[in-house]
């Protein structure tokens, strides 16, 4: 597979395809498998996303500690009223959040690029893709995109919360949907690694700080907030607008961010949410709550 | 390398692709090298996964693994309860592991059919995991392909002649590591290969004098999934 996007990029423009294509030939001679066997893989994980989208959109999911849970069908069901934004913007928020709903009941998901940011990936690319009419071969395609991205921020920089803090799991989702979507949506290449860059740079710095350590709090949330960012992402590479840091360079940044980040908003919930009295007291009684279920 | 579907993925069951689907990865590791369900299992939980666990659901994971339950079963949710049906008697606790260990490591101290094994691993990070140490030996054992494990009295030619048993199935080899503790005493063997270890291939490796046992363990990919859950 690719280390670097930049590279991918220009294989691409260079023999006139798509980043989704040179990722399946990639993938395809790395792990000796056709590229229809890839494609047909990307297709269940798919259907998987569909499927915690809906469930989660249902509405009726408790997290074991009983406190998130029930917010996607918040959004669904005042669609009509009160909409700032409203459309597309608002559906995709609701996937985002039903998708870690789901999650945090214990339910099926996809970890893409983790279980923690989970919810990203499934609510841009779906959520667009319902509002423009795209087929399921446009989203296979995406996911293959999305996927060379989280390879490439894998292999340079980190996909875990606890080595980079959020910005490598709700930040990392928010650039693979990011460059996947505005591909998915007619971009280019370049544009894609743009979006990819215009994504990231407004997660850089994004600790993980959920409560109790628990992937409950902010992280439903965090899917939500990282959603809208990919989504301003793509609306802005889209109209061509460029970002002066080249993506890799972006994406080695975030690695030494991370790096340097304090263990405190690593996972540990030592600071952050996690260590406001709040969030100190919520998370205690949350482990009474799931102590006394079980 | 970093293959795509290991970013698209894992299909699994939540909250934590370290705490939930990495720990459900040793159990079923585990599982392979006791050779089944276990009928006692010690699950010790370190670091991360001993403040956390409980509220990650860590604890239904390892024994959902040790019951053969991939990451993307649904039954993992009520492993607990399940155990005694399958004839396994488990504890979970809390334990400080010495040493640099990473964060989210457990150690399971299994027993079945009057064999014990204590194997500890540790979960990496997006569902990928690594068993560092298996009765003592330090060896690192990803999970990520078939993989041959063995311990062997340490001589002349014992890994040319595991070679050749598995070159006569056409198993081709990807990574070889030897661990052993002093010269001419045992010698851990593991070997990850690109195609599945055929049971038959096993036996012939254990049948060698000097081997003092061998197992198979199945990348999870090759393992059969949930009756009724999604596919992979």
């Amino acid at each position: 597979m690719y280390r670097s996007l930049e590279e991918a990029v220009r294989d691409a423009t260079a023999r006139r395809a798509t980043l989704a294509q040179v990722a399946l030939a990639a993938e395809a001679e790395d792990q000796g498998r056709t590229v229809e066997a890839i494609r047909a893989a990307l297709g269940r994980a798919l259907e998987v996303m569909r499927g915690a989208t809906g469930r989660g959109l249902a509405g009726d999911l408790r997290s074991a500690s009983g406190l998130v849970g029930g917010d996607a069908a918040k959004l669904v069901a005042g669609a009509g009223a009160g909409a700032v934004v409203g459309g597309v913007f608002r559906d995709v928020l609701a996937r985002a959040l039903a998708v870690q709903e789901v999650n945090a009941a214990m339910g099926v998901i996809v970890a893409a690029p983790t279980a923690g940011g989970a919810g990203v990936l499934p609510a841009v690319l779906t959520g667009l893709a319902h509002a423009r009419g795209l087929s399921d071969d446009a989203l296979v395609d995406a996911l293959a995109t999305a996927g060379l991205i989280g390879a490439v921020v894998a292999e340079r920089a980190s996909l875990s919360g606890a080595e980079g803090g959020c910005q490598a799991e709700t930040g990392a989702a928010a650039g693979m949907a990011a460059g996947a979507a505005a591909e998915m949506l007619g971009g280019t290449p370049a544009q894609a690694g743009h979006a990819v860059a215009l994504a990231m740079q407004g997660t850089l710095g994004l600790v993980c700080d959920p409560l109790g350590g628990l992937v409950e709090l902010p992280c439903v949330f965090r899917n939500a907030t990282g959603s809208a960012i990919a989504l301003a992402a793509v609306e802005m590479a889209l109209a061509g607008i460029t970002f002066a840091i080249p993506v890799d360079e972006v994406i080695d940044v975030m690695g030494e961010i991370g790096r340097g980040m304090d263990v405190r908003y690593r996972e540990t919930a030592g600071g952050g949410l996690a260590a406001t009295p709040t969030g100190r007291r919520l998370a205690r009684e949350r482990l009474v709550q799931i102590k006394r279920g079980s | 390398m970093v293959s795509l579907l290991d970013i698209i993925g894992p299909v699994m069951v939540g909250p934590s692709s370290s705490h939930t689907a990495g720990a459900c990865r040793i159990g079923l590791l585990a599982r392979d090298l006791i050779g089944g369900t276990p009928e006692t299992a010690r699950v010790e939980l370190h670091g991360s996964f001993a403040r956390t666990g409980e509220g990650h659901g860590t604890d239904l994971a390892i024994v959902g693994g040790l019951l053969g339950f991939r990451p993307d079963d649904e039954r993992l949710r009520g492993s607990l309860d399940m155990a005694a049906g399958e004839g396994l008697d488990f504890t979970v606790e809390k334990t400080t592991i010495e040493g640099e260990v990473h964060p989210n490591t457990a150690r399971l101290t299994l027993g079945r059919r009057g064999l014990s094994i204590t194997v500890t691993g540790s979960s990496l990070g997006a569902g990928r995991v690594e068993l560092i140490e298996i009765d003592g030996y330090d060896v690192s054992v990803s999970g990520a392909f078939p993989t041959v494990v063995l311990l062997a009295q340490d001589r002349p030619g014992s890994v040319a002649r595991i070679t050749g048993i598995l070159a006569d199935d056409a198993v081709n080899i990807a990574t070889l590591r030897l661990t052993r503790k002093r010269r001419g005493g045992d010698a851990f063997m593991v070997l990850e290969c690109d195609d599945p270890i055929p049971p038959d291939a096993i036996g012939r490796i254990e049948h060698l004098d000097w081997v003092r046992w061998a197992r198979a363990l199945r990348s999870v990919a090759d393992r059969p999934g949930a009756p009724t859950g999604p596919r992979r």
